[in-house]
């Protein structure tokens, strides 16, 4: 158990390094969200994007946060807007 | 109003709002360096007071309980509110889905998305069970535990089986078990009042052990409830969700 505490708490100048980059992915990331206009891929792009928010929030120390995000986030989601899509398609049409 | 005096609006608007929050900015404490000696006190006694060695779990389900109670019911109050507003109306079948592009050659649903998810679904499952009822010693707790188990659902339904889906999950079933786990958690707290407590207040044996299954009493009790309640709630709106698009709009036909 502490051998993996340890391997989620690397030295200061590690962490630091980590949670820069991680919050630049994120940055990318929404930005990537907004700018695909294509329904079915933004919501996959949504999903990655849910998937880099809950390495942020493990970066930064907040495991349960990470739980809950990476099932929320990249998962249910996701997976809510896509068959909402299906349903409004279906009424288009 | 026209598109200049429309854009001059906008600009004195976002003008106001990044003057807002830029000042708001400048009153921040520094990056990492918290303020307040709530959460100090908070890391120094929370072990020794609650036996929970999760202290989030601890804050969640004990210090903030009452906070935590509001935020289960926004959770409970979105999912019956899913329930109410599709609910199977007059003049409304579930149908089986109809092949719009009858010209399209139909894609094979893929053999490796289906072994994966049955191959997953169980032990999602077991995480999110586990994840649920060890709240009181790791970073965890019902709603984490709750929509991983919700999660094995989805993976089901991914797999092509929605009819294991729904007869695993009737709506009798997923809304009494949410009712329940809201329930429960409000119970919980009305005991402690009629043990002449504060409400939340922990009343059970918190054990002797830090950190151990049967440590920190009512922390690991409401947090089995949160995961029953949250649970429930996401299988409540996916299936409403995957009900919908199987239904036929009886003015559509």
């Amino acid at each position: 158990m502490t051998a993996l505490a340890s391997a989620f708490a690397p030295s200061a100048g590690l962490a630091d390094a980590l949670q820069v980059t991680l919050l630049l992915l994120v940055a990318a990331g929404a930005t990537a969200v907004v700018l695909v206009r294509a329904r079915v891929r933004q919501v996959l792009v949504l999903s990655v994007y849910g998937l880099l928010l809950a390495l942020l929030f493990l970066a930064f120390q907040a495991p349960d946060v990470t739980l809950s995000e990476l099932t929320v986030g990249s998962v249910l989601l996701p997976a809510v807007i896509l068959l909402t899509l299906a349903k409004v398609r279906k009424r288009e049409e | 109003m026209t598109p200049a005096a429309r854009r001059w609006v906008f600009l004195a608007g976002a003008v106001g709002l990044a003057a807002f929050y830029l000042f708001g900015l400048s009153g921040l404490p520094g990056f990492g360096h918290y303020p307040g000696p709530y959460g100090f006190i908070i890391s120094r006694v929370a072990v020794p007071q609650t036996n929970a060695t999760g202290v989030v779990s601890a804050v969640n389900f004990e210090y903030r309980g009452f906070d935590t109670v509001g935020e289960e019911f926004i959770l409970f109050a979105a999912a019956a509110g899913m329930a109410v507003v599709l609910r199977q109306l007059r003049g409304e079948h579930e149908g089986p889905p109809v092949d719009e592009a009858a010209d399209r050659d139909l894609p094979p649903g893929s053999e490796a998305v289906r072994m994966v998810a049955l191959l997953f679904t169980g032990p999602i499952v077991l995480i999110g069970w586990w994840l649920a009822s060890h709240a009181q010693a790791n970073p965890s707790g019902g709603f984490q535990g709750g929509v991983v188990i919700a999660t094995g659902f989805v993976l089901l339904y991914l797999s092509g089986e929605f009819r294991v889906f729904k007869r695993l999950s009737p709506a009798d079933v997923t809304d009494a078990v949410e009712a329940v786990g809201a329930g429960g958690f409000v119970g919980t707290g009305l005991v402690a009042v009629a043990l002449h407590l504060p409400y939340l207040q922990n009343f059970l044996p918190r054990g002797t052990v830090p950190g151990a299954v049967s440590s920190s009493g009512t922390i690991a009790l409401i947090s089995f409830f949160v995961g029953l309640e949250v649970t429930a709630a996401f299988i409540i709106v996916a299936g409403e969700l995957l009900r919908q698009t199987l239904l036929v709009r009886g003015g559509e036909r």
